[in-house]
């Protein structure tokens, strides 16, 4: 029961970002699943172990606090529009959302993970991973790119608090995709994609191609 | 000797990063890379003892790829001295206006970003534990990105971005396999095993099938985006094409090896378990699709290192499309890989040369390479026969035994498609290497003066053209013997 | 037939367009007016029928029929809806289906006589109705199927009925998800803000009102009964979703009910003065929106 409404909320938040053309929405969201994903490991099985303190504090200060901080940081260093700027229009994107997320539950309904807690989590899994994978294709800036990829690790998450009891080993090697993705955001701020190309547009990336 | 390999390259990398002397940094670099291949050389002798309880250890196969990592660095390394003292803005003053060439500024980093990228290659090669494993793959993606950053213009910021963007997306797809990995392990009984390699084959069959066909397709376009197959390959001609040539050597002839190898071990995990067929069949479709892909893209080429690059990409295909062939085939796979490695790179080194003394990479702006600079010409066109498989190089046999698989099976379909695919890539090279190759020196196009080609250019891939010949001449008896290991084909 | 259904169906005739004077009245209020009397739509209903008519000489008989239709129609669809724990006068299994059905239809005329003008703006303001009814069609079915999905009851009465099994337990967190669904749908169907404003004389803003520029007189005043009548069962529909209990007493549920439906004017009085109207172009993102929550709500009370 309580755990339905933490997925729903994993889902609205979804929408809300497919449908949303701001940047600080995006951020408020992202900031907002990465506290869904603090509370996660709670609901996995067993007694409460370290580890699922470990991963709840982290997820919630890396993904709650610390990414939305670094990304509002490079949009204002940046000096970016505010403007999210799709390729595919908001409506389509919801639409694309609803086609997603039957999808992910077509599949997610076979793949259920040991010792469920949920039979949602590989959907719920999969429908972010999608999002995150269509944000990155759909939206035209470097950093909304970075933005999607951020939704789509939360996304992988979601599968591996699941998992946290079985090998934690494995599940917290997640901490460095992490870290990868807090590379990702610096990068947006070293690599200067913004000097370089008077604004961040990913399609002006475009000198390369046959 | 495992603790060694990886930390040789990582300490001389820290020690890189902070040298201010310029000449101290180049001898760390080669001085490195020499003990590096001295070491790997000592492994064929004699296996190292795993490490990290069985995490790390060298098993035919990876020991197969770090030889060719190690081989490769050693001559890209002295290759990069002397580029780095050719291209310096010294040497040449205009050097900066073209974007083309190094800023010596950065030499630190190149430098010791260099060396932990065949600190991050040795580790791949070494990982038995998938989790570890992914780690490594995600740390050459990190150690590579700044090299191919190296030249700091608009072109190669843009291969970067793509190629840290589309390898990060497929590095997360390849966590989640390894989550479904440990799903499929702790569904049925939830036993508690370490996912190394050797402990998940001795599972056998006792996975979860449905866990371990996802966990395997989200490995295979995880990896399988590193490695380039299509249609996950759109980094490739990008980053390999941007980054300086020593580095673009690298990257396809060692880090698509490194992905490659990453896609084996999953595969023997499933083979394993009884789900060979189904991951066969994948590796065939996505081989024969990025041959054609790469093929089609090679006919219409007019830059001559995007040209190369999609010649991996192609090569990527034939090496999935062994793999999807059973022993022989794999045997062939594993062996394409050693022979392709050697090839491009040379091929790689040399397009560098060409860059340094045409300042183009525009095909059409190039003619009469072999009477303005002999050697290179020379090295050129052997690059041309070996990459395309043209005997006596060694990548002609391999590809003739990868032929033979198809064969074996009686894949009458794809037997067309390969040889069609193959056929189709050599004209398409053909023409764009013999019009580089012959006729006269086009003199209104600025090229350097025909001075003598340093040595220290053209030795590296002059040693790896002829051990390329020498292959297709010759395999020595250990070198059989690892290649059937690692394949488990028992000739009959 | 009950006494109590036929009560319930006097009520939405006579009392629906006493909503529209309380969201009147709320938004005069929030605004810091004193507002028009309570009352006031029943007056300007009369005046309008007192009026002459005048009809352009460009039109057909389609013109006139439109209004008509459209509010005999909606006048229809208020049988079939039960409301205060009363069952509806007309009910059989799949009567959903009629109800949202005849909705398309009066939508359907009011469009054919929006188009019989001639006008482009009216051509503009019809295209506009159709594209978003057209996404806020299937939220409706997919709202009303997660409610039979949950009951097993194929008639609305069944649905609302005091014995349906709307309320068991687990049940309350897709029902607040199709109730807010069922809010969205409820503002764009009877163009409000943030879809629609019926204030707006700006025809390129508009969409429902610009449709009935042309209409004068008792025309007009047809077509303000029917989007009153429209009000009311929707407004029923969207009330018997949020409170699906009930006293066992039949006035105390019909004056609950009655409370309620006043309850959700203020509620749409103050949507309207705190929200902006949306872009036009972001409209057809919030009901796809809506939609997703009631696919969601689907999903979840599929597993249960």
């Amino acid at each position: 029961m309580t755990i339905d409404i933490l997925w729903i909320l994993f889902i609205v938040s979804n929408f809300f970002l497919l449908g949303s053309s701001r940047l600080h929405t995006y951020i408020r969201v992202i900031s907002l699943q990465g506290f869904l994903l603090s509370v996660l490991p709670w609901f996995s099985e067993g007694p409460v172990s370290g580890h699922i303190v470990a991963m709840s504090l982290i997820n919630g200060s890396t993904k709650g606090i610390l990414f939305p901080w670094l990304l509002s940081q490079a949009i204002r260093r940046a000096e970016v529009r505010r403007e999210i700027e799709p390729f595919i229009g908001y409506g389509s994107s919801l639409f694309i959302g609803l086609l997603g997320l039957l999808t992910s539950f077509w599949i997610g309904n076979r793949l259920i993970p040991p010792t469920a807690t949920s039979v949602f989590t590989a959907a719920m899994a999969l429908f972010t991973l999608f999002v995150g994978l269509f944000l990155i294709m759909s939206r035209r800036k470097a950093i909304t790119q970075a933005l999607g990829y951020l939704v789509m690790e939360n996304g992988i998450s979601i599968l591996g608090m699941a998992l946290l009891q079985h090998d934690p080993v494995v599940v917290e090697l997640g901490i460095l995709l992490d870290a990868f993705a807090a590379i990702f955001v610096m990068g947006i701020i070293m690599f200067h994609i913004n000097q370089e190309f008077d604004h961040m547009d990913t399609d002006r990336l475009n000198q390369l191609k046959d | 000797m495992i603790p060694a390999l990886l930390l040789i390259p990582t300490l001389a990398a820290l020690l890189a990063f902070v040298l201010p002397s310029v000449r101290g940094r180049r001898v760390t670099l080669v001085s490195s890379a020499l003990a590096h291949l001295v070491i790997t050389g000592l492994c064929w002798i004699r296996r190292p003892v795993p490490a990290l309880s069985g995490w790390l250890s060298l098993d035919p196969a990876g020991l197969l790829f770090l030889s060719i990592a190690s081989l490769l660095f050693t001559t890209a390394a002295i290759y990069t001295v002397g580029s780095l003292r050719d291209e310096s803005p010294e040497r040449i003053p205009s050097s900066r206006e073209d974007d083309f060439f190094f800023s010596p500024e950065s030499e630190n980093v190149f430098i010791g970003c260099l060396l932990l990228f065949l600190a991050a290659m040795t580790a791949v090669t070494l990982c038995q534990h998938f989790g570890l494993l992914w780690v490594a793959v995600e740390a050459t993606t990190l150690a590579s990105a700044p090299l191919i950053y190296f030249h700091r213009s608009p072109r190669s910021l843009e291969a970067t971005w793509k190629y840290l963007m589309i390898c990060s997306v497929g590095i997360a797809l390849a966590l989640v396999g390894n989550y479904c990995l440990t799903a499929a392990l702790a569904i049925d009984g939830g036993a508690d095993v370490s996912m190394t390699v050797s402990e998940l084959m001795r599972q056998g069959t006792s996975f979860n099938k449905l866990w371990l066909k996802a966990s395997f397709l989200f490995f295979l376009v995880g990896y399988g985006t590193k490695m380039g197959l299509a249609p996950l390959h759109t980094w490739l001609p990008d980053a390999h094409s941007e980054a300086p040539s020593a580095v673009s050597s690298l990257l396809s002839g060692a880090l698509l090896n490194c992905a490659f190898l990453s896609l084996y071990r999953i595969h023997q995990v499933c083979d394993a378990a009884g789900l060979g067929l189904f991951t066969q069949d994948l590796f065939r479709l996505f081989g024969i699709l990025s041959m054609g892909v790469a093929t089609l893209f090679l006919l219409s080429q007019s830059d001559y290192k995007r040209m190369l690059a999609y010649s991996s990409v192609e090569h990527m295909g034939i090496l999935s499309l062994g793999m999807g062939l059973g022993p022989l085939g794999l045997f062939g796979a594993l062996w394409h890989s050693l022979n392709h490695s050697l090839s491009k790179s040379f091929l790689f080194l040399t397009a560098g040369n060409l860059l340094t003394f045409y300042k183009t990479k525009s095909t059409r702006q190039i003619r009469g390479i072999l009477k303005k600079f002999p050697i290179t010409g020379i090295l050129w066109m052997a690059g041309f026969f070996a990459i395309t498989g043209t005997p006596p190089f060694g990548t002609f046999f391999s590809e003739f035994t990868i032929l033979k698989a198809i064969l074996e099976q009686g894949r009458i379909g794809l037997t067309f498609l390969y040889l069609g695919f193959l056929a189709l890539a050599f004209i398409g090279m053909s023409r764009i290497f013999l019009n580089m190759s012959q006729g006269e020196p086009d003199e209104t196009v600025p090229s350097a003066n025909a001075r003598k080609e340093p040595w220290i250019r053209v030795l590296p891939p002059l040693i790896l053209a002829g051990l390329s010949l020498l292959l297709g001449f010759y395999l020595p008896e250990g070198l059989m013997r690892v290649l059937q290991e690692a394949s488990r084909y028992i000739p009959g | 037939m009950n006494p109590s259904s036929l009560l319930c169906l006097l009520a939405a005739w006579t009392l629906s367009p006493l909503l529209l004077g309380i969201i009147n009245r709320t938004k005069a209020v929030f605004a810091g007016r004193r507002g028009s009397p309570l009352l006031q739509p029943y007056h300007d209903l009369l005046k309008l029928f007192r009026k002459d008519l005048v009809i352009s000489r460009t039109t057909t008989w389609v013109f006139v029929a439109g209004p008509l239709a459209g509010c005999a129609i909606l006048g229809m669809s208020t049988f079939l809806i039960p409301f205060g724990g009363s069952p509806s006068i007309l009910r059989f299994s799949g009567d959903m289906i009629l109800f949202a059905y005849l909705l398309g239809l009066a939508r359907f005329m009011t469009v054919l006589a929006a188009l019989d003008t001639g006008s482009s703006f009216e051509g503009m303001g019809a295209s506009r109705e159709v594209q978003f009814s057209a996404l806020a069609e299937p939220t409706l079915f997919l709202a009303l199927a997660g409610l039979t999905l949950s009951t097993g009851e194929l008639s609305l009465s069944g649905l609302f009925s005091a014995n349906s099994t709307l309320h068991r337990g687990g049940m309350a967190v897709p029902l607040a998800l199709i109730a807010v669904a069922l809010f969205i749908l409820f503002l764009a169907e009877n163009a409000r803000i943030p879809v629609d404003d019926p204030n707006t004389h700006l025809e390129l803003t508009m969409i429902h009102e610009v449709m009935v520029l042309d209409h004068s007189g008792p025309l007009l005043g047809l077509i303000q009964y029917g989007a009153a009548l429209k009000l009311w069962v929707l407004g029923a529909i969207l009330w018997n979703t949020l409170w699906p209990f009930s006293t066992g007493h039949n006035g105390a549920d019909a004056g609950i009910a009655l409370v309620g439906m006043m309850g959700l004017a203020v509620g749409v009085g103050v949507v309207e003065s705190v929200m902006a109207r949306l872009r036009l172009l972001r409209v057809p993102a919030l009901l796809t929106g809506a939609g997703a929550l009631a696919l969601i709500s689907l999903i979840f009370i599929a597993r249960l």
